[in-house]
């Protein structure tokens, strides 16, 4: 009888524990949001959105660093999506799949995807900006410095690699969810292979793609690690090119609450910042969630 | 039996290292329904898949001995595989349209193969459509996708766009199984239309619709045809006792 009720007492005691945890999670993303929805409101409008900083970055708003933003992801996406197709469509149609070559490529991109992001930045740093870069520049230009300096290009293209795993498992996954019957049926009725992935195969997984192109856009618009090395910029009176450095939400934010020679007052402006690249993540994540979920549904009928 | 179209002499298939086909030897006559029946895993899909190579798609797979189709062996090193597809189309076991309009499943196959001019893609679409007898019910709405077909309807198609290839010889695997019994007939009595211009080779568990719609009938067991002859002898006096216990029920 006692020994029952201790035995309820414990299982109750347990679920209670777990639920608590459980309801934790639930708390925390909403004092997150909350305290950052009410600190950043009274600055999303659009003139903060649209102006550039004023006041040594105590005033005015951040439209450099959503316009460096958005082209980080841009250049990004077109170095990352078509390469990490190709990667995928070599996995999933070409290679046997327990070949040693497969394997060796997933456990790459496995180790990919889980390097620490400042070493991408050092990899950068040392690849692209003390590596090529130099080189083009003695090549082209005479020894000059031009590419062998942080940029928007090398940043891009730090930031591709730290997303290439990303778009590779979700295109992977995309390709998987066309019925192999239909590769049968194309290539029974004479189509090469590179025919019935461009014609069949591809088609069928353009979300999948999609969802791959918009986690790797959410994931780096967030990240700062790998650009610090390779081209984020502490403030620009001039929207970048290329060749330029580049202001961007993260490092903004990062810039503002330690470097700023007040950071009581640039509070607000930090607020506002968090608010924009929180909301930035948080569509593109939920976009993916979406398109992910009607593949599923499509590979389910 | 009139002139050979397909023909194999000593031919053995090996999945990795286990024997499916043991030494088939057949000779499979032009324009004519060839049936090849048997119990599950008896070999004939295999047999059948590899007559226009789809066998090559699974690794592991290795084939000895000929398999000619009009004199030729097809897995003569020097084949290429895709023109072979194309003589000798292939219609599933499950219908497998693609996710795409009814004209441009049919149109699929003359547009990968250079096809480009519409009005003469509407003329192969329209004829493969009537050729499998379903032009009547889709006439109206070409440009809907071939998802919303029923089963059967889908099977028809799946054929007609093996037909739109203008293919000699159309393998079917067991191509009405997963379809009603309305289906099934329109499926059968298509299939007897169509040997006027094409050699058929039909894989089925049905036996009352090999003896229905087949000129001739093979019998695989074990890996290994067991008979082959007119469809009538092997319904009614078959050479081989095996033959004899499967069609009427004894086992299988």
């Amino acid at each position: 009888m006692i020994n029952n009720i201790r035995k309820n007492f414990k299982g109750a005691a347990i679920e209670g524990v777990t639920l608590f945890s459980a309801l934790l999670i639930i708390a925390i993303v909403i004092v997150m949001f909350t305290v950052i929805f009410i600190g950043g409101k009274s600055q999303l409008t659009w003139e903060f959105l649209s102006s550039f900083p004023t006041d040594g970055m105590t005033k005015g708003g951040i439209f450099p660093a959503i316009y460096g933003t958005a082209l980080l992801v841009i250049i990004m996406s077109i170095a990352a999506v078509p390469f990490g197709t190709i990667t995928a469509i070599y996995l999933t149609e070409y290679a046997k799949e327990n070949s040693i070559i497969a394997k060796t490529i997933r456990f790459a991109v496995r180790t990919l995807a889980v390097i620490p992001s400042i070493i991408y930045g050092l990899f950068g740093l040392g690849f692209f900006i003390k590596f090529v870069g130099t080189h083009v520049d003695n090549s082209l230009y005479g020894g000059t410095l031009h590419w062998g300096q942080p940029n928007l290009l090398w940043a891009s293209l730090t930031m591709a690699l730290l997303t290439l795993p990303v778009v590779i498992v979700s295109v992977e996954e995309a390709l998987k969810t066309v019925p192999q019957e239909l590769r049968a049926a194309s290539l029974a009725l004479g189509a090469t292979k590179w025919q019935t992935i461009r014609k069949v195969v591809l088609p069928g997984s353009v979300s999948g793609i999609m969802t791959g192109t918009i986690l790797a856009v959410s994931r780096g618009a967030g990240e700062v690690a790998p650009i610090l090395f390779t081209g984020a910029a502490y403030y620009l009176a001039t929207l970048p090119g290329l060749g330029d450095q580049f202001m961007v939400l993260g490092y903004h934010i990062y810039v503002l609450t330690t470097q700023s020679a007040n950071v009581d007052q640039t509070l607000p402006i930090q607020f506002g910042t968090t608010c924009v690249l929180l909301l930035l993540t948080f569509v593109l994540n939920m976009s993916a969630v979406i398109l992910r979920y009607r593949i599923r549904k499509k590979k389910n009928n | 039996m009139s002139e050979n179209k397909i023909h194999t002499e000593n031919m053995f298939l090996y999945y990795s290292e286990k024997m499916a086909l043991n030494n088939i030897s057949i000779t499979i006559p032009e324009k004519k329904v060839t049936a090849f029946i048997g119990p599950s895993g008896c070999g004939k899909s295999t047999f059948l898949r590899s007559l226009n190579r789809m066998n090559d798609l699974i690794d592991g797979v290795k084939i000895e001995g000929k398999v000619m189709i009009d004199g030729v062996n097809i897995y003569d090193k020097n084949i290429d595989v895709v023109n072979l597809r194309k003589k000798v189309g292939m219609v599933f076991q499950k219908s497998n349209p693609f996710a795409k309009s009814i004209y441009e499943n049919i149109a699929y196959g003359p547009k990968i193969n250079g096809v480009n001019d519409k009005s003469h893609l509407d003329e192969i679409v329209e004829t493969a459509l009537k050729n499998a007898a379903i032009w009547e019910e889709v006439k109206d709405r070409l440009g809907d996708s071939a998802l919303g077909l029923s089963g059967g309807q889908q099977q028809r198609l799946c054929i007609a766009r093996t037909l739109a290839v203008n293919p000699e010889i159309v393998l079917m695997d067991e191509p009405a199984s997963a379809l009603d019994p309305l289906s099934t007939a329109k499926i059968e009595e298509l299939i007897v239309q169509l040997k006027e211009k094409y050699t058929i080779v039909i894989v089925t568990h049905n036996m009352q619709q090999a003896a229905r719609i087949s000129d001739n009938t093979a019998f695989f067991y074990l890996g290994e045809l067991i008979e082959h002859d007119k469809t009538k002898k092997i319904f009614t006096n078959p050479d081989k006792k095996q033959t004899e216990d499967y069609i009427t029920g004894r086992f299988g």
